[in-house]
């Protein structure tokens, strides 16, 4: 008996069990819409970034024996700017002088390894290692490390300055009231691999020798 | 739908015949052009629709012929536009018409969403198409955007940069989101093919569609009007509203001088000043990108200024890129905001019209704003118009309440010519 044999007569076909209907459809869209959600995933992913990207992010290698006191040079890191700032005593000195004027004057809202904590933040006290990227929206903060500069008024105390929208930060990159941007400027994982060779991107430079 | 055999309506013989029996053209052309009855009252403001449409074509045929000689990539990129502009035939000319028609792109959307706020064209039954429209705005926003990184100048990079950022300051996942949306740890190679590949397919694709449900919702509710009341109210014993002609030949024949008088000055500008004083193609961007050296002074094309203002304006980053994606949302509640019972301007009191006005002049000084540097009284005059902006949005409900509920004549305001 084939459920095809015949058409039943109209009027006499039987009654739609409708609750089963309702159910299969249910949770066929449901699977399907597992199924789509795996189907996905791929090409989200293909967003991310790729083998040779991950692989050009690999650390970087400055030698900073020739930098004076005072002096910037930057580094290119994962293609962000790596500002490295040799700190003279002067500078150093006038970090703790004006926490008052700081958003976040111990760091605790902003990025940076655990050894860059400290008023400083740097692992070594005279050379500051920053990304160049202001936390605002990154652009490049530029250099006014003279104290009272006079673009920046008579009380500034030497730091950076973001011309794209105006916000200022220390020489340890610690951020200004009254400034756009909220935190600090990020600090990068880095070490030393001797006192003259600085590695950007690892915080165990012994463990980066190969890949740098 | 119509039905193929309907037998209401006349049917073609022949070749038209033939084909209606296959495909409704006939149909399509009596629901849509020859029987769709329009307004008779339309003024001025109504020529921006359809302008809008004509950019779109513009930008849809000048892009495929650019796309034909650029190359999406961080090595090749600048260069390929500077070759178009030099060596390709008349690629200046293409390439000029592009870059200008997203200005005009711009100036017709806005100028078309002018004519909503007078009229309340956005109000009660034309919610939906309010909203579309509002999508096609966010859409082009993104297209525009996209389409100014490819060139990959100085400016299109930090643009590139600042903009992609602003999604790092959603809590959480912000920073791993722009990862993920840049494909790198920079704006790299992966970012500018993948806004190319956004540019020139899925975002024309979308905003065709989009227009595609803006003009099938507008078909659906009928044109409002600069008096803002319902022709359809008025129909005579055939069932066509009094006060209507039909679209097609009254309006295409208005709309194609629009497009004459367009074109024209269209053309005065691709040809005698395409930067238009750099607020059309900013001077910074005819230097290639550089990670390492920051425009002086970024700013964006006019036509985003208004928000980067408001941007600006907070000094705090999350709750200013807040503010300014507030700013863009805050359209899509007009048709609730607006609580008048009359749709124009013309039927509201003086309380709203100059409320309305405030809201326009707030617009054009936050888009100049945003593009003087951030300093002195210009940081000051930014707060002050961002908050004017949002007591636009904020005090409508009250005063739209209060103030639109004037007489309104039963039939359309119309001067024989």
């Amino acid at each position: 008996m084939s459920e095809y044999a015949a058409h039943p007569p109209v009027g006499e076909e039987p009654e739609i069990d409708l609750t089963r209907r309702k159910y299969l459809t249910v949770a066929t869209s449901a699977v399907g819409a597992v199924g789509v959600g795996f189907m996905l995933t791929p090409f989200l992913a293909s967003w991310k970034p790729s083998e040779r990207a991950r692989a050009a992010g690999a650390p970087a290698v400055v030698d900073v024996s020739k930098m004076e006191a005072g002096q910037m040079i930057t580094a290119n890191w994962r293609k962000q700017p790596i500002y490295i700032v040799r700190r003279t005593p002067e500078m150093l000195a006038m970090l703790p002088k004006h926490d008052a004027e700081l958003k976040d004057p111990t760091s605790t809202d902003s990025v940076q390894p655990e050894y860059a904590g400290n008023v400083n933040r740097s692992r070594r006290d005279d050379l500051l290692v920053l990304v160049g990227i202001c936390t605002h929206l990154g652009c490049l903060p530029k250099q006014h490390f003279a104290a009272a500069d006079p673009q920046l008024g008579a009380d500034w105390p030497g730091g950076f300055f973001c011309v794209c929208h105006g916000s200022k930060f220390d020489m340890s990159g610690r951020v200004f009231k009254g400034s756009p941007a909220s935190v600090n400027l990020v600090v990068p994982p880095y070490s030393f691999e001797d006192d003259n060779t600085l590695v950007i991107g690892t915080d165990d430079a012994g463990a980066a020798k190969g890949v740098a | 739908m119509a039905t193929v055999v309907d037998p209401a309506k006349p049917k073609a013989k022949g070749l038209m015949g033939w084909i209606d029996e296959r495909l409704p053209v006939s149909d399509f052309v009596r629901d849509h052009l020859t029987g769709y009855y329009a307004p008779k009252n339309f003024n001025f403001w109504y020529y921006f629709g359809s302008l809008a449409l004509v950019v779109f074509v513009l930008q849809i045929f000048t892009g495929i012929f650019l796309t034909m000689h650029y190359k999406p990539s961080e090595l090749a990129a600048f260069d390929s536009v500077e070759y178009i502009m030099r060596e390709v035939e008349y690629g200046w000319l293409i390439r000029y018409m592009h870059s200008t028609g997203a200005s005009a792109f711009f100036i017709m959307v806005y100028l078309h969403m002018t004519r909503a706020f007078l009229y309340g064209s956005y109000k009660r039954p034309r919610e939906l198409l309010w909203l579309i429209g509002m999508l096609i705005y966010v859409a082009l926003m993104a297209e525009a955007f996209m389409g100014y990184v490819l060139p990959w100048g100085n400016m299109s990079f930090w643009g590139a940069q600042v903009i992609v950022n602003l999604f790092g300051t959603i809590p959480v996942v912000g920073p791993g989101l722009v990862e993920w949306i840049r494909g790198d740890f920079g704006i790299a190679d992966a970012t500018l093919n993948r806004f190319f590949s956004f540019h020139v397919i899925a975002i024309p694709f979308a905003l065709a569609m989009l227009i595609v449900l803006h003009l099938a919702a507008l078909h659906t509710t009928g044109s409002n009007n600069p008096d803002g009341i319902e022709i359809k109210k008025n129909k005579d014993k055939n069932g066509i509203p009094v006060d209507g002609i039909p679209f097609h030949p009254y309006y295409t024949v208005k709309d194609i001088v629009g497009v004459g008088v367009f074109l024209t000055l269209f053309a005065i500008v691709v040809f005698f000043v395409p930067t238009l004083g750099g607020l059309f193609l900013e001077p910074p961007n005819f230097e290639p990108a550089n990670a390492l050296s920051t425009p002086l002074h970024i700013a964006p094309v006019w036509y985003f200024t208004a928000f980067y203002a408001i941007l600006r304006a907070v000094p705090d980053q999350q709750f200013g890129a807040l503010l300014m994606a507030l700013a863009v949302v805050a359209f899509f509640f007009m048709p609730w905001l607006d609580r008048a019972k009359n749709n124009s301007m013309r039927y509201r009191g003086m309380v709203s019209k100059a409320h309305l006005g405030m809201f326009f002049i707030t617009f054009i000084v936050l888009s100049y704003l945003g593009l003087q540097p951030a300093e002195g009284i210009y940081v000051l005059l930014a707060r002050i118009f961002t908050a004017l902006c949002f007591a636009y949005f904020l005090l409508l409900p009250f005063i739209s309440k209060a103030d639109g509920n004037g007489p309104v004549p039963e039939r359309v305001t119309y001067h024989a010519h």
